[in-house]
């Protein structure tokens, strides 16, 4: 086992001990590293002021992808690499066309959210590049702005992924590769602060042997809730196990009759394959918190944390998801909806742990919506979030399926 | 309160309270009833009680949650109906009266009355509340604060402190946005941490989290009002009775000032003969309202719009056929209630020009014939104008100073009272003193706000910053200017006349000589580089007893139409599009001035759409981060968003190059976003029932609004 966290930013391998498990990346880099680029806005992943790119290794090519800072525990990015807003001016201190395309368009006013958008932008940039309306929105609705009413902010967005966007980034990235395949050869972290540990298993055997050593231990994937117990009721969480580093969580596979979805995967990662499943389903998982959320948080969390607000378990109960909860003891398959026995009790065993969600396809006599509706479309809560799937045998509905989550007071 | 455990939790470096201020415990900005820390009774859930020095925000935060206190619960009055019913106010109502309005009601051919409630709206600047304060020699402090008012900062620390102003030293070299909230509600916090740093001699930094900002810090203030209204057969108003109630929160903070600016915007565009306006200024157990773009101005004028709407609802007329009826006269029909003559009324021009360009008439029918065929997704528009008055109404506030240094390389220190918050102030002054110099801008820094530098100073607020920031400026210029001229006169024995500042250069008689080089001369033959300029605007007074005078210099005007589409079934809604023409004057600097409309406009349709602050019955604010207090996200721009600055827009009073100030005006451009909604609602009924929307217009409201049209006849 490991103690150091190794990650890669500007170009070389970074390494930290002794680091707080409940530390925040975004208090890492404003406290402790002084790069006070990326702002706290609300410390819950809603406004995107603290937007930092993390890249991963996909294949043989980095991948880009925006997250919040600010509910990321830092020894979530072992073995990536970090881009924060100081890290996007070249050597010769010119801004990156993203920032270049920020200030063109006067897409700045107060200053505070904009480290942020550029970061979000940025991440696009070197990703799909899309420059559709809609596209634009996704990417940019997970941050916030309060001065400018964003239309100077969509046209700079827009200028910088459709021009020229390279820069040192592109210059380094074989170098970049290389040093995050060498992280990725790295054991198993188990690092603790003063009384409180965090590991990193990267299989699932290593998972089962640590939950059955530690019962008590939070199961942390993209922090996007657990985050928040941190930053908003300011607990100290002692053990954390993330299940972000073991591949066999982040498989999806089509297993005929159903998807397989394994329970490391972000809605990002999913949201192409349950698109295709179902258009609503895919609309769905569009309005699920932002572009940052969606790349951190899993579908698995939103499920095993059992909360009254999550939004996929509707649809995946109206479309009878099964569970697959796996444990020391082998794999248990349950009903998903058998899994919420009441308001903050879900059917999960000592040392068990939420594997895979299984996903039946739609069949040809199946008629299945999903609707959301809250007080804004995108990066809202749902006020209410249903899902109804009916089986025809002609003109006669054969079997329904009706599952709806609801808030449950006017918080 | 027991603090011991406090006190002794690891980390800790010093906890204060209201027995440990050395001087006044007090930061209002005028009444003397804001404690820093609560002394014997907490009048809202958020009042500070104690503040905590730790060697870290971790520690101090744990530190602050061991504190032991018990409190003895009392009756909370949370609502302004509450109030109203307990005759619980923060200061005496007040009532402006022109004419006799019962009379013109009561003869009047048509008559309506109604209620419409208005919420509130957490400002929600990116940048929560922040001062770091250093402990300096002979007691002295230096705070850094994120304040749209470095003196009254200074001010408030100075008394909290016992000590002189001049051992005080605010600092503000921007803001992460403003919009108000920074007017006053920064001095509490800058006060607690002067006090930690004097106490310790160790800097000290306060920087409140999300949820404690938007728990512990005012807000704009929501109304109920009622009207009652007499109105002729082209929907002229007669008479117009109008009641509006507010709910301050425990203290008074700028409650009078703000509710006094309701009254002065009830007419907004239009000409409101017989007229009574009553303002009632609620006292209830919540935090205490504030500042906030408008400044009481949109609930006035969202209420008079809603009048129009009703009005020609009753006529079977279009509502923007009623607001023309009742537009201000050029020559007549154009005193205000409160007695000032509206001398450079654009409004009708603009309605004109806006009405031509968006489309409207074609559109509105358009809308009306997709309704007829729509069962489920209904759409509405509706053209709203905006008149805005420019001057602090307390009449003293309407001052500014500005210091300027040329050093002899030809660089440029420029300095003013104005703080920068994100609506381009800085900028704009800078552009002023490079065209008075004929300088680039470049060779100009602008250095931050500082108390040391440009003394008693007025609030960045009331949308004055450039008006009268860029006046002084230009006034400290001149002074230089025409210092260089009377020496390069002498030096080079030149008439007046033939010195001539061109860009970066002065012609001298025949000769060129470069600024630089100029201002090296003169420094070498004894000439002062440095000056204050300073402004005062002109033509104001006002009777504040009586409601009596000239407020305001000139009016900012402007126009919006806005296109919605709501599905009756579930209450969502969106803004389609809206095309503005707003007036600036001659613009300053049209980018900035566009900034300043689009992000007013949208920052407006949050307030009227989905911001909706939620208190509990025992006052408890349960919206109190973005997870739940919901402001526009990107994809709520209406994807058609044409704007434009009024092209034939001059500012017919001698202001800062013929400019109007944009800061607030564009903010009630939305209300024309809320009355399409309304529209969009009334469409349900086959505009046979005239809908009871209420403010934020969150698909709930909606909903209920639609609900409440069955069987409803009007």
């Amino acid at each position: 086992m490991r103690n150091k966290i190794r990650f890669v930013q500007n170009g070389q391998i970074r390494e930290l001990e002794n680091v707080d498990p409940n530390q925040t990346v975004l208090n890492f880099l404003r406290y402790e590293d002084a790069q006070t680029g990326s702002k706290e806005g609300c410390a819950e992943g809603d406004c995107g002021a603290c937007t930092v790119v993390l890249g991963e290794l996909k294949g043989d090519e980095v991948q880009y992808q925006a997250v919040n800072a600010c509910i990321q525990f830092l020894p979530m990015i072992d073995g990536k690499e970090l881009i924060t807003v100081e890290n996007l001016k070249s050597d010769d201190g010119h801004l990156h066309p993203v920032q270049q395309a920020m200030v063109d368009a006067n897409a700045t006013q107060c200053g505070f959210c904009t480290p942020g958008f550029v970061m979000s932008i940025f991440a696009e940039a070197q990703g799909k590049a899309r420059s559709d309306l809609q596209s634009i929105n996704d990417v940019l609705a997970g941050n916030l702005c309060r001065c400018t009413g964003y239309g100077t902010i969509i046209e700079a967005a827009r200028n910088a992924v459709t021009s020229d966007t390279s820069s040192h980034f592109q210059a380094r990235k074989t170098l970049t590769a290389e040093l995050l395949s060498e992280l990725a050869n790295d054991e198993m972290l188990a690092t603790s602060g003063a009384n409180n540990q965090f590991f990193a298993p990267t299989t699932t055997s290593e998972l089962v042997q640590l939950l059955d050593t530690h019962p008590e231990a939070t199961i942390l994937a993209g922090a996007t809730d657990i985050g928040l117990w941190v930053t908003k009721k300011h607990e100290r969480l002692q053990t954390l196990i993330y299940i972000g580093q073991i591949k066999e969580l982040k498989q999806i596979s089509d297993e005929g009759d159903f998807i397989r979805v394994g329970a490391g995967v972000s809605y990002s990662e999913a949201w192409e394959i349950l698109q295709s499943l179902s258009s609503d389903l895919g609309e769905l998982i569009r309005r699920i918190a932002s572009t940052q959320i969606r790349n951190s948080g899993t579908i698995g969390g939103n499920i095993a944390n059992g909360s009254p607000i999550g939004d996929t378990p509707p649809a995946l109960i109206a479309l009878n998801a099964t569970l697959n909860l796996q444990s020391s003891k082998g794999v248990r398959s349950i009903a998903l909806e058998d899994f919420f026995i009441e308001y903050g009790k879900q059917d999960l065993l000592s040392g068990e742990f939420v594997a895979s969600v299984d996903i039946p396809k739609i069949q040809a006599q199946q008629r299945f919506r999903t609707y959301k509706i809250s007080k804004r479309f995108d990066q809202d809560i749902s006020a209410l979030c249903a899902a109804y799937s009916l089986r025809l045998e002609g003109n006669t509905v054969a079997t329904y399926a009706f599952a709806m989550a609801e808030w449950p007071e006017h918080l | 309160m027991d603090l011991q455990a406090v006190k002794s939790s690891p980390g800790v470096v010093a906890v204060y309270d209201a027995n440990d201020v050395p001087g006044i415990n007090d930061a209002s900005p005028v009444a003397g009833d804001d404690p820093v820390f609560a002394e014997d009774i907490v009048e809202y859930a958020g009042q500070a009680l104690f503040v905590v020095a730790a060697n870290s925000i971790q520690e101090a935060r744990a530190a602050a949650k061991r504190a032991e206190i018990e409190y003895e619960e009392l009756e909370a009055l949370v609502t302004i109906d509450q109030a109203l019913a307990a005759g619980s106010f923060v200061m005496p109502s007040k009532t402006l009266l022109r004419g006799n309005p019962e009379q013109a009601i009561n003869s009047a051919p048509n008559r309506l009355n109604g209620r419409f409630e208005i919420g509130g709206q957490d400002h929600f600047y990116l940048e929560g509340q922040i001062a770091l304060a250093y402990p300096r020699e002979d007691g002295d402090v230096h705070v850094f604060s994120s304040t749209q008012h470095p003196t009254e900062v200074q001010h408030n620390v100075a008394k909290f402190l016992d000590i002189p102003d001049h051992s005080v030293t605010v600092e503000v070299r921007r803001m992460g946005g403003g919009f108000g909230g920074k007017e006053t509600q920064g001095a509490w916090f800058a006060a607690m941490a002067a006090l930690a740093a004097k106490d310790t001699g160790r800097p000290a930094k306060l920087r409140l989290d999300r949820d404690d900002d938007m728990i512990m810090t005012g807000k704009r203030h929501d109304f109920v009002i009622e009207y009652n209204v007499g109105y002729d057969n082209d929907g002229r108003l007669d008479g117009i009775d109008f009641t509006f109630a507010s709910r301050c929160g425990r203290s008074a903070d700028l409650s009078a000032a703000i509710n006094d600016r309701t009254i002065f915007h009830a007419d907004n565009c239009y000409y409101l003969k017989d007229v009574r306006i009553t303002s009632h200024r609620c006292k209830t157990h919540t935090v205490s309202n504030t500042a906030f773009r408008g400044f009481g101005g949109p609930q006035g004028m969202i209420a008079i719009e809603r009048v129009m709407d009703e009005i020609a609802h009753k006529l079977g007329k279009d509502p923007l056929d009623v607001r023309k009826v009742n537009l201000y006269g050029k020559t007549d029909r154009n005193v205000t209630p409160y007695h000032m003559t509206v001398e450079d009324n654009v409004a009708p021009e603009i309605i004109r020009e806006l009405e031509e360009k968006s489309d409207y008439a074609k559109r509105r029918d358009a809308i009306r014939k997709f309704n007829e065929t729509s069962p489920f997704l209904k759409k509405g528009i509706a053209l709203t104008p905006v008149k805005f008055g420019i001057s602090f109404t307390t009449t003293f506030l309407n001052q500014a100073g500005a210091l300027l240094h040329v050093y002899t390389d030809g660089s440029v220190m420029l300095n003013h009272g104005g703080t920068e918050m994100g609506q381009g102030l800085f900028i704009k002054v800078a552009q002023v003193v490079a065209q008075e110099l004929q300088i680039d801008i470049e060779r100009i820094k602008i250095t931050s706000t500082r108390t040391d530098k440009v003394p008693n100073t007025s609030a960045t607020a009331a949308s004055s910053g450039s008006d009268m920031n860029g006046k002084a400026a230009q006034a400290a210029a001149r002074k230089i200017k025409e210092r260089l001229i009377k020496f390069a006169a002498d030096h080079y024995n030149v008439d007046r006349a033939d010195i001539i500042f061109k860009p970066n250069r002065i012609d001298i008689g025949e000769k060129t000589v470069g600024f630089a080089e100029l201002v090296q001369q003169a420094y070498f033959n004894r000439v002062s580089l440095s000056a204050t300029g300073y402004y005062r605007t002109p033509k104001i007074h006002y009777d504040a007893e009586n409601y009596s005078g000239r407020p305001f210099y000139y009016f900012a005007y402007g126009a919006a139409v806005s296109e919605a589409i709501i599905d009756t079934l579930t209450g969502e809604n969106k803004i389609t599009r809206v095309d503005i023409i707003h007036d600036v004057g001659k613009s300053l600097n049209p980018s900035i001035d566009l900034g300043q409309v689009e992000g007013g406009f949208i920052q407006g349709m949050g307030w009227l759409t989905t911001e909706e602050l939620y208190f509990d019955e025992k006052g408890l604010l349960r919206t109190h981060a973005p997870s739940t207090y919901k402001i526009p996200a990107c994809s709520d721009r209406p994807e058609i968003f044409n704007m434009e600055l009024y092209e034939s827009g001059e500012n017919v009073e001698d202001s800062i190059h013929k400019s109007k100030a944009v800061g607030e005006p564009p903010f009630m451009l939305a209300i024309s976003a809320f009355n399409a909604l309304t529209d969009a609602v009334y469409s349900a009924s086959d505009y046979k029932s005239f809908p009871n929307l209420d403010a934020p217009a969150t698909p709930e409201c909606i909903l209920k609004a639609i609900h409440e049209l069955d069987g409803k006849v009007t």
